[in-house]
């Protein structure tokens, strides 16, 4: 019975040689490394971006997906990591990313046309292997085409991330990674924030008392602040405890909160400087 | 103080081989001359023995049955090359003596390799690394050591003050009499130097004047001169001709494969590295038909060209925006080509030769030595673009550079391995196009979404790590700085610009339609004027207006109103209309209410939506 075990063991190692590597070593789950996702709400929620694992980030257009992809490029960014965006609908925007504070030459963009581009370019840079975060943005790309992508795609990309120290992103309309995805966060399109004009300040010290215009009421008066956005977490297999490997500085662990709401801002004394001014 | 002789005997056919690696255990003669007295010049030991004889004509040459292959001018030269690379990896004083001898001062080795003959051993097992097969014979007098590496295979050593004694045996003809005075001497029956050594210098220079005196010393081994130092080289170079030209990748991938060898084994002997490739391809018969093509194809092009540059133009003010600017730039650029092309042809009228070839530098991100990784990088460049021909010669030059330094500090992050990226790089340039790829940088301009690509360094900057890892520790916190501020609003660009139709009331936008969605402007924030570069052809003046926009769509059956608030003050408004937004065809993206970037275009008096808010 042993013997026959041995020979039914070194046959199917046999069979496997090549693909996977020691098939029948137990591999005890490794406690999963989080870093910040720059946006302190969303840390809270899912305990942080784990490194050597899929996450996917999904919702309607407007959700707040690049807001939070820009936030984690400028935080990995921030600690002297490359990174790698594969823009699958060409739509990053550098000046954008400039305002978030993603430091533009830690980052490797790659412009595809489709997603056949976007997932051979994804191959090669998983291959290449030394990015502290990779971006794959299939965020304008129609869902239908996105739902076509074979499931052993996002099996491979899960496979080669693992032991890395990588930060696979995936941002997309709706999910479609399941089970491939470590984390899984689905974002929603909250209220835009408007500043409005006060009336009083508005009237100039020019004009007659009583005159003033009511600003508030006319376009001009009005300036886009930002906008919120709610994420939930869909899938998580980031361990609960595993807060104390996030240095964050969060005390709750992972888990604990259903959701997450969180505000952008709208940098537009960054729009208007100089770029000397910019880059400083 | 002693010097190294390394000699290459046989070189021309070892020039040959080098580069021929299969011929190596075979016959092989080689030829040289001009039809109709093309006739054997060189030849190795199994040619000889296969009836093989210097001067026979070719067709004799081939009935004994050896290989047969040209004489390489351009092998000897890069094999005379590597000859001087091999002696300046051991010593720096090195005498560029003939094409297949050099010599080398030995001053110093002693203290790294020891004794003289293990000095020798290890020129001769580097000599064997840069595919030549070398005599090696040390000495104090330079011309002893040159005479014995000519006149003794292996290894030689000559202990000082028996120079002479191991002189005394090899024929005269080593010393390189002139015809004159080789004739005299075997008139007298002299024939081996230490004969030559025994004459009467008196009657010896009586006879055959200065140049006498000076062999009879060079025999005795008592001729004593400096050594005449060379510079090296500041590009390596590797040259091949090919017998018949090749045309494919694949061939042509052996070839470049082996000179890259070649090449990377002589950066090594100097411990360097290369920090740029430079390829160039002299062409064939096969150009010439290509040119006869192209010209054909230009005449055709020439009047085709104007009509891509006007549509390009309108590409470009039709609002296009960045991915309308490089369609304009590739037109261009393919214009550029046809015109290139064109002058190519205009010039190898009057001058052909000049123009018969193929120039391309591959710019190293690090200095690197790896052949394979060369190979691999100049594959991926020729597949991009590839020479209009047959290749008929083959020279690969290599700018010197030190070799990187790899360690780093502690503090320093997981970064690529420069190496690989390069060609990862390359391989995703082969994928998405070269200028679709790299690193963008803003430009000094207001002009909206101008940028421009550059090459991607993963250098990580250690100074910096260093310091914000201190304060990382210091903190406590992992990208903390990034988190203290609320996140910036991210901006989605449409590329190419989208047309839109805007309904205005009071000069204010109520209505949009775009990408067959209809739309309803909730809040409306604007117009800001925008305008720059009226000094230029391409001036540009717009006004911006950030707009909150309900897709309603035009065919509503019905529309579920959603309004719920959260603890935050979260409002989600989503009046969506999914059966119309799902039944238009161009829509990319699933979109019900959101916030987007629209402007009118005064110059080309539309409106137009840049992007939007996510």
């Amino acid at each position: 019975m042993a013997a026959n075990f041995a020979a039914l063991r070194s046959k199917v190692e046999l069979a496997l040689a090549g693909r996977v590597a020691a098939p029948f070593n137990y591999r005890d789950r490794q406690e999963v490394v989080t870093v910040s996702s720059g946006i302190p709400e969303i840390d809270l929620l899912t305990g942080g971006l784990p490194r050597g694992a899929l996450t996917e980030i999904f919702g309607p257009s407007c959700s707040g997906r690049t807001s939070l992809l820009l936030s984690a490029l400028s935080a990995r960014t921030a600690q002297e990591e490359a990174c790698a965006l594969i823009d699958g609908g060409d739509a990053f925007d550098p000046h954008s990313a400039e305002a978030a504070g993603v430091e533009l030459r830690k980052l490797l963009w790659v412009r595809c046309r489709n997603v056949e581009q976007t997932l051979r370019a994804t191959d090669l840079l998983l291959q290449g292997g030394g990015f502290g975060l990779i971006a794959v943005d299939l965020s304008d790309i129609a869902p239908r085409l996105v739902r076509h992508v074979p499931l052993d795609s996002w099996f491979r990309f899960r496979r080669a991330v693992e032991d890395t120290p990588t930060v696979l992103v995936l941002l997309e309309q709706e999910s479609n990674a399941k089970s491939c995805a470590s984390l899984g966060l689905r974002l929603e399109a909250g209220a835009a924030g408007w500043s409005r004009m006060p009336v009083e300040s508005a009237a100039g010290p020019g004009r007659a008392a009583g005159g003033a215009v009511n600003y508030s009421r006319l376009p001009w008066g009005w300036l886009l602040e930002g906008r919120s956005a709610r994420g939930e977490v869909s899938r998580s297999r980031v361990q609960k405890g595993n807060a104390g490997y996030f240095r964050g500085g969060f005390a709750a662990a992972p888990g604990t909160a259903s959701a997450g709401i969180f505000r952008t801002r709208m940098d537009w004394d960054f729009f208007s400087l100089p770029i000397a001014a910019k880059r400083k | 103080m002693a010097f190294a002789a390394i000699h290459v005997a046989n070189f021309m056919v070892q020039a040959v081989l080098r580069a021929a690696v299969e011929l190596r255990e075979k016959a092989v003669a080689l030829l040289d001359g001009t039809a109709p007295q093309i006739h054997v010049v060189a030849a190795n030991d199994a040619a000889w023995r296969a009836g093989i004889q210097l001067g026979m004509a070719e067709t004799q040459a081939q009935l004994c049955g050896v290989e047969i292959r040209r004489r390489s001018r351009a092998q000897e030269k890069a094999a005379h090359a590597a000859l001087l690379d091999l002696g300046w990896s051991m010593s720096p004083r090195v005498e560029d003596h003939a094409q297949d001898t050099i010599l080398a001062d030995l001053a110093g080795l002693n203290s790294l390799f020891g004794a003289e003959e293990n000095i020798a051993r290890e020129f001769a097992r580097r000599a064997a690394e840069l595919r030549l097969q070398a005599h090696v014979a040390v000495s104090a007098n330079l011309e002893v050591a040159v005479h014995a590496a000519r006149g003794f295979a292996g290894i030689t050593v000559i202990p000082e003050g028996e120079e002479a004694r191991y002189l005394s045996g090899l024929p005269v003809q080593t010393l390189a009499p002139s015809v004159e005075a080789l004739e005299t001497l075997e008139r007298w029956g002299i024939r081996t130097c230490a004969a030559l050594g025994a004459l009467p210098v008196l009657e010896l220079s009586e006879r055959l004047g200065q140049e006498g005196v000076r062999l009879q010393e060079l025999a005795r081994g008592a001729h004593t001169r400096s050594l005449v130092l060379a510079e090296p080289a500041e590009i390596l170079e590797e040259e091949m001709e090919l017998d018949d030209a090749v045309e494919d990748l694949e061939p042509l991938s052996f070839v470049l494969g082996r000179l890259l060898d070649q090449l990377c084994a002589r950066l090594a002997a100097r411990a360097l590295s290369a920090a740029a490739i430079r390829v160039r391809f002299d062409l064939g018969d096969a150009f010439e038909k290509e040119e006869e093509v192209l010209n054909e194809k230009f005449s055709a092009k020439r009047s085709s060209g104007k009509t891509e540059i006007r549509a390009a133009g309108v590409n470009a003010a039709d609002g296009s925006g960045q991915s309308g600017t490089s369609a304009a730039k590739a037109t261009t650029h393919k214009d550029s080509r046809v015109t290139t092309q064109a002058q190519d042809f205009c010039v190898s009228v009057n001058c052909k030769d000049a123009e018969k070839t193929y120039e391309k530098v591959l710019n190293l991100p690090m200095p690197m030595r790896d052949s394979k990784m060369l190979l691999k990088l100049l594959r991926l460049q020729l597949q991009a673009d590839p020479p209009a021909g047959g290749i008929v010669k083959i020279r690969l030059g290599a700018d010197p550079a030190r070799p990187r330094s790899t360690q780093h500090g502690l503090f320093v992050p997981n970064s690529p391995d420069p190496e690989k990226l390069e060609l990862t790089v390359a391989r995703l340039a082969k994928l998405v196009g070269n200028a679709n790829i790299g690193s963008p940088e803003l430009t000094d301009t207001h002009r909206p979404g101008e940028f421009r690509m550059n090459k991607f360094f993963a250098q990580p900057n250690e100074t910096r790590a260093r310091g914000r890892a201190g304060k990382k520790s210091a903190a406590g916190s992992d990208g903390g700085a990034a988190a203290v501020r609320r996140p910036a609003t991210g901006c989605r660009i449409f590329r190419p610009r989208l047309a839109a139709r805007v309904e205005l009331r009071e000069g204010r936008p109520v209505k949009i339609f775009f990408r067959g969605l209809y739309g309803r402007v909730i809040t409306a924030s604007g117009p800001w004027k925008i305008s720059g570069d009226w000094w230029r052809e391409d001036a540009w003046q717009q006004e911006e207006w950030d707009l909150e926009i309900q897709f309603d769509g035009g065919d509503a059956s019905g529309s579920a109103s959603r309004s719920t608030s959260g603890s935050a003050g979260l409002h989600v408004n989503a009046q969506a209309n999914v059966q119309a937004i799902a039944s238009v065809p161009d829509a990319k993206v699933q979109m019900r209410a959101g916030l987007y970037c629209v402007y009118y275009d005064a110059a080309c008096r539309s409106w137009f939506v840049r992007g939007m808010y996510d």
